[in-house]
């Protein structure tokens, strides 16, 4: 028979106003085993762990409840509280008498009732409770970095100079990310490259970091501190060794018919390309897809031209395998599609742009070499109209629910380097609400409106058309007066949603990482623990986990950088003892655990088993208790009640019950 | 009288952002006394009698430009229509007599407001 001691917790008045904490210790003094019950106003602090404490010597306790907030909150301080006292820390239960009982009552009586019902479930739950030690697992002192954009480098040099070693998985050709097309920035207005490329360079120099350009994880498996990461390096057919960046190939190639992703298509590139000037690493790559010699076997051209004999037509992909201790996802953005927005003629007229496209016809490495021209007649524009939140902030089928956050702010750095530049042209902002919270940011805004005479109209634009003169008209209004706007124009710029990048859900599977409905990363908490996923090992970082600017992704990869290093710091990992194990006398080795198991941690041997005095081998499900995550999938699936969960078997969550409808 | 409105029009104005796509959107919006974005903020706000003498509400087009566009899914147009139902069914109206239909007929009157009149008075 257990000894159990039960603690009931005021939690000031969070829950000693909506549940009577004397009634509550009175009701669960005769339960059975409980040999010890008291409230107290603060149970978590200094004093309350020490009255635990106390209790546990002197009633020579085997057990206790405590009835208090979420065992998310505090279970893991009365464990250590109890452990301190001489019990074995998994012989202590929570009774959540505030999420689930004070927070969400109101009438007084009932709520009592329910935590008494409650702590009756811990305390039938406890008589149950055996010792349990946790195990021990090794850290591969190793992280991996999935994107190179701005999150992903800054993680990687963090960790990196914190003294482990990293690499960094790109899918694209460079590292730098949407950073890398960007021409000034805000709030200060500082050049992204003069910002950005002494960072790249930083990573691809650095003793600890080696990347992987070119390059997209294939598989994933393992636990924290121990996953085992397949990446694929894709062929770019150009030896990174021998190849000097001279970009002689780039400019001989042929094949100049497809667009340039990093000029956002607005102008072509060759088939083997460098996509810029100051590209990590500074290597040449082939598109096979577009490449004359591997369609019809002919040109090779750059090859010829190559005077470092780089180009290599017969290169494969290259598949590595390496173990991690930690992952970092910074998998970043891309632009939301606006094609859907028929009524501002994207696809119709050249001079409706994105405000990428904008970032890139206003860059020196742009298309037009950073002359603001109209993309339709290369002429040089005389009003400029930008909408805001094009495809933000809806709750239609064309719409995100969420605020892009980055736009006002890019749409007010815009029109000021537009009027700074090129005084003579009109700029008009359509805008629902201006959002500029952040260090100098409103002050940035406000600057754009009462120094560059940035014309800021309060209202939506409905439609945008050509008109006779081959200009466009835009037709909005403006709500402050309540007046329809007409407006002859050269451009319109949307300032269009962002959204996570295509293929990070396929990123998250790999990962067991969990998702939102938008597709960003989900942090373990919102507030407490915002660089974390929720699955152990993962960290977040940048535009992956929600939309922010540049000083934010990089406090957030710091973060998450510090998170990894306070991991590979460690040599062993403690692991719950909290895993599933099969009755091997029970278990008719039918495969269902295995395929319920979303980690992978179940496999089967042949295992000779002593039936009653009959000896014979049997198939039996064995569970790795490293991978084993404790979810309990397994236990409710098993046809013969083979599986059980330590500290959740099967008798013990049936004593719960049981008390609960006694 | 909001409530009206709003159970009529199954419409929860309260979704409206105060964007003016609806009314950026338009092709009435000229003739209009009160604007399509202003119906979901006088609705919430009360201010339905201002509604049901608006010129608005036979101007409207019912072309569903704003419900198409509005990125809410507010709905203007259903608002707009909820009032004018609620116009043609008010019991004693003194503005819908048989006689003065014809001098009411303009080309831009929705037919489905001039069908609501006569459904009304073939009781
Ligand atoms: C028009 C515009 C203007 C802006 N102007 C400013 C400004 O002035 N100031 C400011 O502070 N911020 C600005 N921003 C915001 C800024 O661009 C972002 O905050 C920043 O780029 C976020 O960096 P990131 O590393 O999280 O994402 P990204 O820059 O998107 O980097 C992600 C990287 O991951 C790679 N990747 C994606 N998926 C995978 C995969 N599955 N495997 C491997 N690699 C992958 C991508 O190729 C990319 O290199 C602007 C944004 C836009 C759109
Ligand atoms: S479009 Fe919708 S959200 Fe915007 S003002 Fe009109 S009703 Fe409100
Ligand atoms: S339905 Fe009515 S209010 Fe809406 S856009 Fe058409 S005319 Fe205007």
């Amino acid at each position: 028979m257990q000894r159990i001691g039960v603690f009931v917790c005021w939690c000031g008045s969070n829950i000693a106003a909506t549940v009577d904490v004397d009634a509550v210790v009175e009701a669960v003094k005769n339960e059975p085993g409980v040999c010890h019950a008291q409230n107290y106003q603060y149970m978590c602090s200094e004093a309350g762990q020490g009255l635990i404490k106390n209790a546990i010597k002197e009633h020579n306790l085997t057990g206790i409840v405590v009835c208090s907030c979420s065992p998310r909150m505090h279970e893991a301080t009365f464990r250590k509280t109890a452990e301190q006292a001489g019990l074995n820390p998994y012989m202590v239960e929570i009774a959540n008498i505030r999420e689930h009982c004070s927070w969400i009552h109101k009438d007084k009586k009932e709520a009592t009732e329910k935590a008494v019902i409650l702590a009756r479930a811990a305390i039938a739950k406890v008589n149950l409770n055996t010792p349990l030690r946790p195990g021990e697992s090794m850290v591969t002192k190793r992280a991996l970095v999935i994107g190179g954009g701005i999150a992903g480098i800054q993680s990687a040099l963090d960790i990196a100079d914190a003294g482990y070693p990293v690499d960094i998985v790109e899918k694209s050709p460079t590292i730098g990310g949407k950073m890398a097309q960007l021409d000034k920035t805000f709030p200060t207005l500082d050049c992204a490259a003069c910002i950005l490329t002494p960072k790249m360079v930083e990573a691809a120099q650095h003793p600890n970091i080696n990347i992987y350009s070119y390059s997209e994880v294939e598989a994933v498996t393992g636990f924290v501190g121990n996953f085992d990461v397949k990446i694929k390096k894709k062929a770019r057919f150009v030896d990174e060794k021998k190849c000097t960046g001279c970009a002689v190939c780039t400019a001989k190639c042929p094949s100049r018919k497809g667009g340039n992703e990093f000029n956002c298509n607005l102008d072509n590139r060759g088939a083997i390309y460098i996509p810029f000037a100051q590209a990590v690493p500074n290597v040449a790559c082939i598109d096979s897809t577009r490449c004359i010699h591997f369609k019809t076997g002919k040109c090779g051209i750059c090859e010829k031209s190559c005077s470092a004999g780089a180009v290599n037509f017969d290169q494969k992909d290259e598949i590595i395998e390496q173990k991690y201790g930690a992952i970092v996802v910074a998998t970043g953005f891309q632009i939301s599609d606006v094609t859907k927005f028929d009524e501002f003629q994207y696809t119709k007229h050249p001079d409706v742009i994105t405000s990428l496209e904008l970032e890139r016809i206003m860059n020196a490495a742009g298309p037009t070499k950073g002359t603001l021209l109209r993309m339709s007649n290369k002429e040089h524009p005389k009003d400029i109209v930008f909408i805001q939140c094009v495809g933000s902030r809806g709750n239609t089928c064309r719409d995100k629910t969420y605020c892009s956050k980055i736009c006002c702010m890019y749409t007010a750095k815009h029109a000021m380097l537009i009027r700074e530049k090129y005084p003579d042209v009109n700029v008009h902002v359509f805008y629902i609400d201006v959002r500029t919270p952040g260090k100098n940011f409103d002050e940035f805004y406000r600057r754009a409106v009462e120094q560059y005479n940035v014309d800021y109209i309060k209202g939506m634009v409905g439609k945008v058309w050509e008109n006779e003169e081959g200009r466009l008209t835009v037709q909005g209004v403006d709500l402050l007066s309540n007046r329809r706007i007409m407006l002859d124009t050269d451009m319109v710029v949307l300032a269009a949603a962002i959204e996570p990048s295509e293929g990070v859900r396929n990123i998250a599977t790999m990962l067991t990482a969990s998702i939102d409905t938008n597709d960003f990363l989900t942090e373990a908490h919102p507030k407490l623990r915002p660089v974390e996923s929720p699955t152990a090992g993962v960290f977040l970082s940048g535009v992956c986990q929600g939309p922010k600017d540049i000083p934010e992704t990089v406090s957030q990869a710091g973060a998450a950088a510090v998170k990894v290093v306070g991991l590979l710091a460690k040599d062993k990992l403690v692991t719950s003892p909290c895993t599933a194990n099969a009755n091997e006398l029970m278990c008719n080795g039918c495969s269902t655990c295995e395929r319920v198991c979303p980690y992978g941690a179940i496999d089967y041997i042949d295992k000779e088993v002593n039936d009653h005095g009959k000896r014979e081998v049997r198939r039996i499900a064995r569970v790795n208790s490293a991978l084993c995550h404790g979810c309990g999938a397994c236990t409710v699936a098993c046809p013969s009640g083979a599986m059980d969960l330590q500290g959740f078997s099967n008798r013990q969550i049936m004593a719960e019950v049981d008390a609960i409808c006694k | 009288m909001s409530e009206d409105i709003i159970a009529i029009s199954g419409i929860n104005p309260r979704q409206c952002m105060k964007c003016g796509k609806c009314s950026a959107t338009c092709p009435a919006f000229e003739e209009m006394d009160i604007h399509p974005h202003q119906f979901a903020s006088m609705v919430v706000e009360g201010r339905i009698d201002e509604l049901l003498a608006s010129e608005s509400i036979w101007k409207c087009l019912s072309c569903f430009a704003c419900v198409e566009r509005c990125p809410r899914s507010v709905e203007p147009a259903k608002l707009i229509e909820a009032v004018r139902v609620s116009v043609l069914r008010e019991r004693g109206g003194s503005f819908l007599s048989p006689d003065e239909i014809p001098a009411k007929l303009d080309p831009e009157l929705p037919s489905q407001a001039i069908a609501a009149a006569f459904r009304k008075y073939r009781k």
